[in-house]
């Protein structure tokens, strides 16, 4: 399970997102590869609502996303915040 | 913009505080010049992971002293290991005289202790500072814009890794599709030292190392990686982002794949898991690496996309790349000379050395293989495996037929045009890497 790995992390989390995806993007897009090739599972799609999720909290800061989408304004979390990694 | 003086002004600005980076902050730093080394993360190696190992040769020409850095183990063999569904070949290389040539060691321990032997040497070192974008000014990088300020600098190294959004600014970057990366996701399992050294049948604080194709792997361009921490285990993979994209395979759920085959299994039984992790992979080898210098500015380690993805070599081109940058900037200081003409010196560096070299070399290497994925990382380690399946097993049953059997597989089930491509890939992989 994808939450009990995470459940492993430390983080300083930010306040404010550093990852914006395109939501009126997200409304036409049938592949959704960002809820598939993240590794920290931060998006996620509702398809009843209509809605992405955005949990950027569990963020790794691959840039995964990045590469695999066009419609995400991605940024680095702001100094010092984010995942640390103690022990990889 | 703020205009430079003497408080907001050092001679070189180093981005990023990872091997590339500390390596020039500290070259700059040896040649007496002022150097600050800024660091997004609250410590060095917070924001790092690798699927590797640290090479000796490389750490010892930017620490001489790197023996009392806190290392893991330091390698004594090295592995590749082919799977099948549930079988696995092993190839291990051994040389007792060898056994110094790379060392294994945990991230933000590693890069935290290069971080503080800079320091020692007269770096200035800001951490938690992310530095938003760079200062051009009539053509010429000058400076960085962090959080709070406006920093100045004759010289800017940029090695803020895989990502690098600023060589991305100065538009020093071709676009990087999901080809050109791998994503490494990797756990990092908790085991004794006494259980590591018996399970992987290792002399007290050496090292393994595994490099791992074919069976719960076989469908992507992907290869799994173990090596042995003191009392931890590091398992991961390393897969292409376009195969993730375009087969629709969420990367953990392949880790754990890897895990559940038996020949992983028994490594990390009764293990605990103790840290998850993610990074990208720079993969796009000699064709993509970025423009690396510009007037004012200098490009290293993964940001400039410098990864031997064959050999999994990759800190030692980050320092290695990193010390040219420094040395390149020291130089462009004497002669009071930032334009690209001057900085150019940094590329004649690494063209002249084992880096360019070694990429020109495999410079094709992986674009053939990911055309062949599912032979030379499926197909094969599979009828490896069978061979060996055969060859060592006695069961009162005579050998002949199923050496026949087992040749007349090999061609009926996979096509002769198939065949000839493998063998035609195999061969210009050869060639590529001869000629």
């Amino acid at each position: 399970m994808i939450e009990d790995k995470l459940f492993t992390l430390k983080y300083k989390t930010d306040k404010q997102s550093h990852l914006k995806p395109d939501l009126t993007k997200c409304l036409q897009c049938v592949e959704k590869t960002c809820t598939i090739i993240c590794p920290a599972n931060v998006y996620s799609y509702n398809e009843a609502e209509k809605k992405l999720t955005v949990s950027y909290e569990k963020c790794l800061e691959c840039g995964a996303c990045r590469i695999a989408c066009k419609h995400i304004d991605w940024k680095y979390p702001k100094s010092g915040k984010g995942v640390i990694f103690k022990k990889s | 913009m703020s205009e430079a003086n003497n408080h907001n002004k050092a001679d070189v600005i180093v981005v990023g505080a990872g091997p590339a980076g500390v390596s020039a902050s500290i070259t700059v730093a040896r040649g007496g010049k002022k150097v600050v080394l800024v660091e997004r993360g609250s410590f060095a190696g917070a924001k790092n992971m690798y699927g590797g190992v640290i090479h000796s040769h490389a750490a010892s020409e930017i620490f001489p002293n790197y023996q009392e850095a806190p290392i893991e183990r330091f390698v004594e063999e090295h592995s590749y290991v082919l799977l099948s569904d549930d079988a696995s070949t092993k190839i291990t290389y051994k040389n007792p005289h060898h056994n110094d040539n790379a060392f294994v060691a945990i991230r933000a321990k590693w890069d935290k202790w290069c971080v503080e032997q800079a320091v020692k040497e007269g770096v200035y070192y800001a951490p938690d500072t992310l530095v938003k974008e760079l200062i051009v000014k009539d053509g010429k990088v000058v400076g960085i814009v962090t959080d709070v300020e406006e920093y100045f600098a004759d010289v800017v190294i940029i090695a803020d890794g895989v990502n690098s959004l600023l060589a991305k600014q100065l538009g020093l970057r071709k676009k990087i599709k999901p080809k050109h990366v791998v994503l490494g996701v990797k756990e990092v399992i908790k085991l004794s030292p006494e259980i590591i050294e018996k399970r992987f049948g290792l002399k007290k604080d050496m090292a393994s190392a595994m490099e791992i194709v074919g069976g719960p792997l076989k469908d992507v361009f992907a290869m799994g990686i173990v090596y042995t921490n003191k009392d931890s285990v590091a398992l991961g993979i390393g897969v292409s982002l376009d195969d993730l994209k375009t087969k629709k395979i969420k990367p953990y759920e392949l880790l754990d794949k890897l895990k559940e085959h038996p020949f992983v299994a028994d490594l990390i039984e009764g293990g605990e898991l103790l840290e998850y992790s993610a990074h990208l992979i720079p993969e796009g080898g000699y064709k993509k690496i970025p423009k690396l210098y510009t007037n004012g500015a200098l490009v290293v380690g993964d940001a400039a996309m410098l990864v031997n993805n064959v050999h999994f070599e990759g800190t030692n081109f980050a320092m290695i790349s990193g010390k040219f940058a420094g040395e390149t900037a020291l130089d462009a200081i004497e002669r009071q000379d930032f334009s690209e003409n001057q900085l150019c010196l940094y590329k004649k560096k690494l063209e002249n050395s084992f880096i360019l070299k070694d990429l020109r070399t495999y410079k094709d290497v992986v674009r053939i293989l990911t055309g062949r994925t599912a032979s030379f990382l499926g197909y094969y380690p599979e009828k490896i495996n069978e061979f060996f399946g055969i060859f060592t097993c006695a069961d009162g049953v005579a050998k002949k037929g199923k050496f026949q059997k087992f040749t007349k597989h090999f061609f009926t089930k996979r096509s002769l045009s198939e065949l000839f491509k493998d063998a035609f890939a195999g061969i210009r992989i050869i060639l590529g890497i001869l000629k």
